[in-house]
């Protein structure tokens, strides 16, 4: 699947909970469900700066693609960098670094967040897209 | 006479609304309190009817406007129990108060000389001292705490000696909620000829303060706490020590005679408050402290002790529910964690049903610090607050740690 075609099933996914509570509850699954990072790996140079709980972000180069691994010590921010991963992860560096995430918007999710923590996602995503400009 | 809570929610139109589709339960009163009409009134009076630079003017509405400021000053002075007016000052909240007595004592502190202040401070009793130590080389010294988060004063006659030149501390601390011991503090700091300053950010809004009756050289209240508006704070001092301090800032309002080489100052309390004054705010307050006395802090004071009995009692049945701060003296801030989850995820989603509560280091980081964790979600109860309510929190605290675990 493409970026795109990644974002539209996301927005179908949420689209099946009317309560912000259950929408919450898929993004915790989420996070549980995401590998978590070893130890060793969460070091001070991985973790996403402006992000109001701990959030480490590692990527490499896979040929043409880039693989991420995340972790975050709160799950909630945890859930939010799996949806990422799950819309960039084993894509072409290239339309890593020219995606434009409408899913966002479109879940609503944007509106739910409080500014420092939308900030925080706006971090997570300008570091998976530098991780990308790097690999291209 | 009875507590009559109806009357008091029917006073803070505010709370009557719904946050995500449930009613509000507002528990993050430890950093700002909501206002009632009558603050909101006060102040929609004044721009309709008394709107003038206070002070200077000659005109009937500037007199009016000074009238009121200065009404207020003596309200205060009454409410702390100071002996005149003027050693009440107007500042922009306990941030500047402290500022402008740590800033003036750089003239008045040697290199080998300390200032004393607690590991339970915010970082506004904090930094200013930081930089004050960092100015003129003296030494920052703390008094430690325990487990429980209270002082240890076992020691205090070491750290507070002949060369400390001021003690400053909180009244109540605003993460952990514990009262302190202030009396066997200040009778420590006189002992040496320290000068005081006690931090009354949280216990303005919760406990009857007596300036005289502790002895304090100077003592701080944020009109936001107190269910007034924001940006306007007080900041007390003796008289002797006011007129020995150095003003913060310079400008107008503040001087008596200015010429191109050399300005003198005016008496206190205008020698600390340059420029023009938060006039509404100050007016506002005044309402505000009008509304509280008309409730009666006592009675305010013993309903907030009740709902944090109550709130402590019943979320302890939660599984892994753990209070961080549990002293023997509390006010009413309730600072927890729940095991096996993050503050900030309780945060997300109690606000998601409709409760405020604050996460994260509430302005003490050095308290985390030592209790080893990065923060506390922190709930804290106000007049308006009810045993419904913390009902209500428990049961969406309770949804919430299901999802999280």
């Amino acid at each position: 699947m493409t970026i795109r075609e990644k974002q539209a099933a996301l927005v179908d996914e949420f689209a099946f909970f009317d309560d912000w509570m259950d929408k919450y509850n898929h993004i915790i699954e989420m996070g549980k469900s995401l590998k978590p990072l070893s130890d060793q790996d969460k070091q001070e140079d991985l973790l996403v700066q402006g992000c109001q709980s701990k959030v480490w972000l590692k990527a490499e180069k896979q040929g043409n693609a880039v693989k991420f691994w995340a972790d975050a010590d709160a799950i909630i921010a945890k859930g939010i960098v799996a949806m990422l991963i799950d819309v960039f992860d084993e894509q072409p560096a290239a339309d890593i670094a020219q995606a434009e995430l409408g899913f966002i918007e479109e879940i609503g999710l944007k509106d739910h967040l409080s500014p420092t923590r939308a900030n925080g996602l706006m971090s997570m995503i300008k570091q998976m897209k530098i991780y990308a400009l790097a690999f291209a | 006479m009875a507590y009559d809570i109806d009357y008091i929610r029917s006073q803070f139109p505010i709370l009557d609304q719904q946050v995500h589709g449930r009613p509000l339960v507002y528990l993050d009163n430890a950093a700002t309190a909501q206002k009632p009409k009558a603050v909101v009134d006060a102040i929609t009076h004044y721009y309709y009817n008394d709107n003038a630079n206070v002070h200077r003017g000659v005109h009937t509405l500037s007199q009016r406007a000074t009238d009121a400021m200065e009404a207020v000053r003596e309200q205060v002075r009454e409410h702390i129990g100071a002996r005149e007016s003027a050693e009440i000052i107007f500042t922009r909240g306990i941030t500047d108060s402290i500022n402008t007595v740590a800033f003036g004592m750089g003239a008045l502190i040697k290199p080998h000389q300390n200032v004393v202040i607690t590991a339970l401070e915010h970082h506004s009793n904090i930094v200013p001292w930081q930089m004050l130590c960092e100015r003129t080389g003296a030494t920052l010294r703390y008094i430690p705490i325990n487990e429980k988060g209270e002082l240890v004063l076992h020691s205090l006659e070491e750290i507070i000696d002949e060369h400390t030149v001021m003690v400053a501390f909180n009244h109540i601390s605003n993460s952990l909620g514990t009262i302190n011991p202030v009396s066997t503090i200040l009778a420590r700091a006189k002992a040496v000829g320290a000068c005081t300053l006690v931090d009354g950010a949280q216990s303005g809004p919760h406990a009857k303060v007596d300036v005289q009756e502790w002895d304090v050289d100077f003592f701080t209240l944020a009109s936001h706490k107190m269910y007034g508006p924001t940006g306007l704070g007080v900041l007390y001092g003796k008289r002797e020590r006011l007129e020995a301090l150095p003003p913060y800032q310079g400008g107008g309002e503040m001087i008596a005679t200015v010429t191109l080489e050399k300005s003198t100052y005016a008496e206190i309390p205008h020698k600390f408050e340059a420029g023009t004054p938060h006039i509404e705010g100050v007016i506002g307050f005044g309402a505000a402290l009008k509304f509280v006395n008309s409730i009666g802090i006592e009675a305010i004071a013993r309903h907030e002790a009740e709902l944090l009995d109550y709130a402590t009692e019943s979320l302890s049945s939660i599984e892994g529910f753990r209070i961080i701060g549990t002293a023997d003296h509390k006010a009413s801030v309730l600072s927890f964690l729940v095991d096996g989850t993050h503050p900030y995820d309780l945060g997300v989603l109690l606000d998601q049903q409709g409760i405020a509560v604050r996460t994260g280091q509430h302005c003490t980081q050095p308290i985390m610090d030592q209790f080893c964790i990065a923060g506390t979600a922190r709930a804290s109860f106000a007049m308006y607050n009810t045993k419904e309510e913390i009902d209500l929190f428990k049961v969406a605290l309770e949804r919430a740690v299901n999802m999280l675990r």
